[in-house]
């Protein structure tokens, strides 16, 4: 029984990343209804930039917390500027085609020079060390990360179901002729949406360095699995997509200890089951 | 016009003439595939850099100088064993390779095994680790150069069995080479007296160790074996310093563990590990002065890995059968037959020789990863705790499998 506690732990802090990644992919698909496969690539240069701001900069975790997302974010911004927003109005599958190409073109260039093993990223000092929990050690940076990324994922669903920035946002998805209409420059919140999402993903990069390695491959290995995330939660759905990453984590983790060899297939067979009963997905609505 | 074009068809012809007849006498040309994962997990410690091996074994072989022709073309298997025997496959059917090399991950290097037997090709494994290719699956056609599971089971797990760890408690990445590492691992540990008391097999490939390491934390076990290799070891060594698994006493066994992998966790992480390697560029003079010649070809400056090393030495080796021979004979047992029959001796792993069974016999070094204050330069990662000679390492032929021992 207490090993079972400890899975589900393990699960919720890899259901972070899960949601925090499908999170990003559905704020994008949502607003600007682009299919981002660059996801994973955009997480990856945020293990980057966090690793180059630490070696070269000096600049510590924290602020790679803050600036790794703005500089990632804003290498998104230019991507939509100058690529994406040729795009709008065409079908899913140009967004999809043009995303995946940047993907391979980012990775292949940091496979290139950093090759694949990775580099290493070590814990803060402040984060170092665990606490016993009785039915598990819980190291410290684990328990950050779900606590973190759990503020981050409420304050993005406050910020574009709650606020009214977000209620621009929503409209302009709708339609975006009216709103602007009422003297809002639709395509400039488009672009600072997408670099919003890709900040996310660069945020959950930074997350990720000091766990695994900072590597080229990082976010290829993971953005199949969240693209299933975001399938089962309902595209585009932002509460959805929050709920069903740590939702997901926690199966896979339960799937890790009572038949480790499917666990990197569970997420797929979900997918499958979930599509077959529901095809829009667990929140999603009808198109 | 018109005359200017006989005089080019008869000077083909007499070119073709001559040419059909140097290949008649000798023929000196050979062909070598790199296979590798040149992308994936294991792309560091072989990939581009065994390509780099083979073609600097090229060079020193001075053979060009003495009329050999020699190429050399490079392939991506992906880790998967239908891309990689649908490679191997072209490359002798279409390119006209002779030889192949390196193919690291155990499962393709079994299923290109096969193939390379099915076309008498030349098969010099550097990369995989399963002692199956000279065991059960052993073919006339291979030779395996640096190292398999059998001897690191030997090595590593024994040295650690000895030293008190005699509970075990398996991370095994799920296929061909994990499989048989923990096979001969287990067999080690209960013929010393000791016990295996559970394991886990894992996918290839799999970021979070997390789940399976708490798994191996419950079992209470002394040593933890890892069976996996690549960027699955240094995922597991650096999620196992953080849920604090060595300093709750228990202590991880990196039965494979490479210069690169090393060099991705860091010192500070890696510092006292245990492990065995049968190469490292800081042995002495002859592989420090290879590996300066290697690390600046290389593109981040590496110095070659064990599998690159020998990759290296047995196209060098190669080149002794052939020259021996007098010229290419295309015959690939032929080859290997030569290649036995010659005792080894090379820069990188000193003398040796191969076994009837394929097996190339060389010392073997257990190494400790060094102290971050006991490193001098950005590469100088191991410190040498002893040596196991290579009769000792490796299968007695005695207990071999291998069909091409009992004629």
């Amino acid at each position: 029984m207490q090993a079972l506690y400890a899975q589900l732990l393990v699960g919720l802090i890899n259901g972070s990343f899960y949601a925090l990644l499908s999170l990003g992919l559905a704020v994008i698909f949502g607003m600007l209804n682009i299919i981002n496969f660059a996801h994973g690539a955009l997480y990856m240069m945020g293990a980057f930039v966090a690793y180059f701001l630490l070696n070269l900069g000096g600049i510590n975790y924290w602020w790679a917390l803050l600036f790794a997302p703005i500089i990632v974010g804003i290498f998104g911004m230019i991507l939509e500027r100058t690529m994406l927003q040729w795009l709008t109005g065409l079908d899913h599958l140009y967004g999809l085609l043009l995303t995946f190409g940047i993907a391979l073109i980012v990775q292949g260039v940091f496979q290139n020079y950093f090759g694949s093993s990775g580099l290493p990223y070590a814990i803060p000092d402040q984060l170092k060390g665990g606490m016993n929990l009785g039915f598990m050690f819980l190291p410290v940076y684990r328990g950050w990360v779900v606590i973190f990324s759990l503020v981050v994922c409420i304050a993005t669903w406050f910020l574009i179901e709650k606020t009214r920035l977000g209620a621009y946002l929503r409209a302009a998805t709708e339609n975006p002729t009216l709103v602007r209409a009422f003297g809002v420059n639709v395509p400039r919140m488009i672009t600072l949406t997408y670099g919003l999402g890709v900040g996310l993903a660069a945020l959950a990069g930074v997350l990720s360095a000091p766990i695994n390695q900072v590597r080229p491959l990082m976010g290829a290995d993971l953005i199949i699995v969240v693209f299933a995330v975001v399938v089962i939660g309902g595209m585009g759905s932002i509460m959805g997509s929050i709920i069903t990453g740590f939702a997901l984590g926690v199966i896979e983790g339960l799937t890790k200890y009572f038949y480790p060899e499917a666990s990197n297939t569970v997420v797929f067979v979900l997918m499958v089951l979930v599509l077959l009963v529901k095809p829009t997905g667990l929140t999603g609505r009808a198109a | 016009m018109m005359t200017k074009s006989i005089a080019s068809f008869l000077l083909g012809t007499a070119l073709a003439v001559s040419a059909t007849g140097a290949a008649f006498a000798q023929d000196k040309t050979v062909k070598i595939g790199a296979l590798s994962d040149q992308s994936g997990l294991y792309a560091d410690l072989g990939g581009p850099g065994s390509t780099l091996a083979a073609q600097m074994a090229i060079e020193d072989s001075g053979l060009a100088a003495k009329g050999w022709k020699i190429d050399i073309i490079s392939g991506d298997h992906q880790n998967k064993p239908d891309i990689g025997t649908a490679i191997a496959r072209q490359w002798f059917d279409v390119d006209k390779v002779d030889v192949i090399v390196d193919v690291p991950n155990s499962g393709v290097a079994l299923a290109v095994n096969n193939v390379i037997k099915e076309k008498n090709g030349v098969y010099i494994n550097s990369g995989a680790a399963t002692s199956d290719l000279t065991n059960a699956q052993c073919s006339p056609n291979t030779v395996h150069w640096t190292y398999d599971t059998y001897m690191l089971a030997h090595t590593t797990g024994q040295a650690l069995v000895k030293a008190g760890g005699d509970t075990w408690f398996f991370l095994t990445a799920d296929y061909a080479f994990g499989a048989a590492l923990e096979r001969d691992t287990t067999a080690v540990v209960t013929a010393n007296g000791g016990k295996v008391v559970g394991g886990v097999k894992h996918p290839l490939n799999t970021p979070d160790f997390s789940s399976f390491l708490l798994q191996a934390q419950a079992s209470k076990a002394k040593i933890i074996g890892l069976a996996n290799a690549g960027g699955d070891t240094t995922n597991t060594i650096k999620q196992a310093a953080e849920f604090g698994i060595v300093k709750g006493g228990q202590k991880l066994a990196a039965l494979l563990l490479f210069l690169t992998d090393v060099k991705a966790i860091g010192l500070e992480t890696a510092q006292g590990l245990n492990f065995t390697e049968t190469f490292y560029w800081d042995m002495n003079d002859q592989t420090r002065a290879f590996s300066k010649r290697f690390a600046e070809k290389m593109k981040n400056n590496a110095p070659p890995t064990m599998v690159q090393a020998g990759v290296y030495a047995g196209v060098r080796h190669y080149f002794k059968a052939l020259e021996a021979l007098g010229g290419n004979p295309h015959d690939g047992a032929k080859v290997v037959e030569k290649m036995k029959s010659m005792p080894t001796e090379d820069d990188l792993f000193g003398k040796g020789e191969i076994q009837p069974n394929g097996r190339t016999i060389h010392n073997a070094y257990l190494f400790e990863v060094k102290k971050p204050s006991e490193s001098k330069g950005p590469w100088d990662f191991y410190k040498l705790v002893g040596t196991v000679p290579g009769d000792q390492a490796f299968t007695p032929l005695s207990e071999s499998k291998c069909a091409l021992l009992k004629k």
